[in-house]
């Protein structure tokens, strides 16, 4: 399948960096022209979730709640039941976090059609440190029934989610995060929600991934291209997992490491263990934040300090495959 | 004001009783629930359910309905009780299903189950925020003038942070379509609410925050059509209606007691307290 990656993608100096929230933000903005019932539902960082791009064009249609989290939940779900579809946005550890409960009972429980958009998903965040570095939100989100979750691989994507997520039913995730990172897809490559992308084929080793680890791990391939033959699935909905890709890749290469930018606990490396413990039991690594709050720096030093860089990572799944 | 003929007044009250009693009875069933509450709460909502809301029993969906969003959910029997004595699709047999398995009756409320409860509540201080988002969507579409939102609310969930977050949001976008009642009955599950928290001075709290605020007898029919006609009336900003109430009211052992939050009675209790409400009834029918 052709997934019309920029030409260049490998040669990661011709790439356009732009964070994720950048093109959930952008998405948000087209969407609300398109439908009349998007509202915009914000708790003081908007611009910071670059929601502005919706706001300035239709403040009748933004509720700005302040900073109370737990309102904008409440204000989303009455919002929904109303026939709107309210996209909620601010940072993940406060919106996921501070907002689960309502979430759980006022969205998922009856089912509320309402998106939340994230920033500030995990170790990205960079120098704001552990308290907004938020690496649980898909644990707290995929475990709520109903509920879809999405991390996409970059800004191009992020764009496509927003807009996918309108059409679908009952509570949305969307998990962005702050960093810019390469943008490597294009406004060609296909979306589907619960849809994984074999973007790179390989025989050896099937490497799944969400987020802008998507873009790692394919740099990771590149490398070991001529000794190892990698895989690597674009898993950008964790919920729910694409199986079939999943089985399919893990029935060819019998070892599926698993990366993100997350809690390796409750995480994309959680919902693939589940599903290959019961239907493909094979080897597997769970490489994210290894179950730890980290600290303040750098999206860069974090990345080289936790091992989420390509060195890093690299060697973990060397050493996964035996070859370190 | 509007003054209700004795006849209509009666009626109300009757109704009331009635609901009472089908609570007492859905609650012996059920063999779980929440008592006080709910018999407290019996008047208000006969002034709401046979008087003052805009609805359709038959056509729960009616676009153009008031929305009646239930905060504190566990004094849900009321809700259920008046409601089928109002017409709603809920039957008799249906009542006595209530909280038990495969019933649309939840212990607390479900909105899946049953749409015409409009929202899902259980986990206190959730229900004024939703209402605000009603509210919002109200005015976006140009409806706020069709109809209202009104939430019922407990005093204890004012302990709640996100209740006040919604005060605060409601007062800054001036929800006009939009009246909260409070059943202030001054108990909740460990104790009197003044001393597990004080919430006092509540009607300066909410005029603080830039509320209208009005106080009414809840169980005087005549206070309670009057005050919430009057709230519908506020043109500048939110309403707050603090309605005194007795939590127990008309079983006399259950009044003012807190033990009786969420507890439901036995088989002995139920049939002293359905013997109260029967004279109580009569004595209404004398009047």
């Amino acid at each position: 399948m052709d997934f019309h990656l920029f030409p260049t993608y490998l040669d990661e100096k011709t790439l356009k960096s732009s964070p994720i929230r950048e093109g959930a933000g952008l998405g948000l903005a087209e969407l609300g022209a398109e439908k009349q019932n998007v509202v915009l539902v914000g708790a003081d960082t908007i611009e910071s979730c670059r929601a502005h791009y919706f706001a300035e064009k239709f403040p009748e249609r933004t509720i700005e709640c302040g900073v109370a989290e737990q309102n904008m939940i409440g204000i989303s779900a009455g919002l929904a039941y109303q026939g709107k579809v309210p996209f909620a946005v601010t940072y993940a550890a406060f919106l996921i976090g501070r907002g689960w409960e309502p979430i759980r009972t006022t969205i998922a429980y009856p089912g509320n059609h309402v998106v939340f958009v994230s920033s500030h998903a995990g170790l990205a965040t960079g120098t704001d440190g552990p308290t907004h570095q938020m690496t649980e939100d898909i644990a707290l989100t995929r475990c709520l029934p109903g509920f879809t979750v999405i991390a996409p691989a970059d800004m191009e994507q992020a764009k496509k989610a927003v807009k996918a997520a309108y059409d679908l039913k009952g509570p949305v995730y969307i998990r962005c995060a702050r960093e810019a990172t390469p943008v490597f897809t294009t406004p060609a490559t296909p979306f589907e929600v619960g849809k994984a992308q074999v973007l790179r084929e390989g025989k050896d080793v099937t490497v799944v991934a969400h987020g802008y680890m998507v873009y790692t791990m394919l740099m990771i391939a590149e490398e070991l291209r001529g000794s190892i033959s990698v895989e690597v699935i674009n898993m950008h909905t964790i919920k729910p997992l694409d199986g079939e890709t999943l089985l399919a890749s893990a029935e060819k290469t019998g070892k599926v490491f698993i990366a993100e930018d997350h809690n390796v606990i409750g995480g994309l490396g959680s919902a693939v263990s589940e599903f290959l413990a019961e239907n493909k039991p094979v080897k597997v690594y769970r490489h994210g934040v290894y179950d730890q709050f980290a600290e303040s720096g750098s999206a860069k030093d974090l990345w080289a300090k936790y091992k989420l860089d390509k060195e890093g990572t690299k060697a973990l799944l060397l050493k996964f495959l035996n070859k370190s | 004001m509007s003054l209700l003929n004795d006849k209509k007044l009666k009626d109300l009250n009757l109704t009331a009783n009635k609901i009472r009693q089908t609570i007492i009875e859905m609650l012996v069933e059920a063999g779980a629930g929440h008592s006080a509450g709910p018999l407290g709460m019996a008047d208000v909502f006969t002034a709401l359910y046979f008087d003052i809301l805009k609805h359709d029993p038959k056509n729960p969906a009616w676009t153009q309905r008031d929305r009646l969003i239930l905060s504190n959910g566990h004094i849900c029997p009321v809700r259920y009780a008046a409601m089928h004595h109002a017409g709603y699709d809920i039957t008799e047999a249906e009542l006595k299903t209530f909280r038990k398995i495969d019933s649309r009756l939840e212990g607390h409320p479900s909105v899946k189950r049953m749409p015409a409860l409009e929202t899902s509540s259980g986990p206190l201080g959730e229900g004024l925020s939703q209402a605000c988002g009603f509210a919002l969507a109200a005015r976006m579409d140009g409806m706020q003038n069709d109809y209202h939102i009104w939430c019922l609310t407990s005093d204890g969930e004012h302990e709640e942070g996100m209740t006040w977050e919604a005060v605060m949001l409601a007062a800054k976008y001036k929800l006009n379509n939009l009246t909260v009642i409070i059943d202030r009955n001054n108990i909740q599950i460990d104790g009197n609410t003044e001393d597990i928290m004080p919430l006092e001075p509540l009607k300066e709290k909410y005029e603080s925050f830039n509320w209208h605020v009005l106080e009414m007898n809840g169980h005087d029919m005549q206070d309670i059509i009057s005050t919430l006609e009057e709230a519908k009336s506020i043109q500048d900003r939110p309403t707050f209606i603090i309605a005194h109430t007795t939590p127990g009211k008309g079983v006399d052992f259950m009044e003012n007691n807190y033990k009786w939050h969420g507890v439901p009675p036995n088989k002995e209790q139920a049939f002293m307290a359905l013997k109260q409400l029967k004279e109580t009834e009569q004595k209404i029918l004398e009047s």
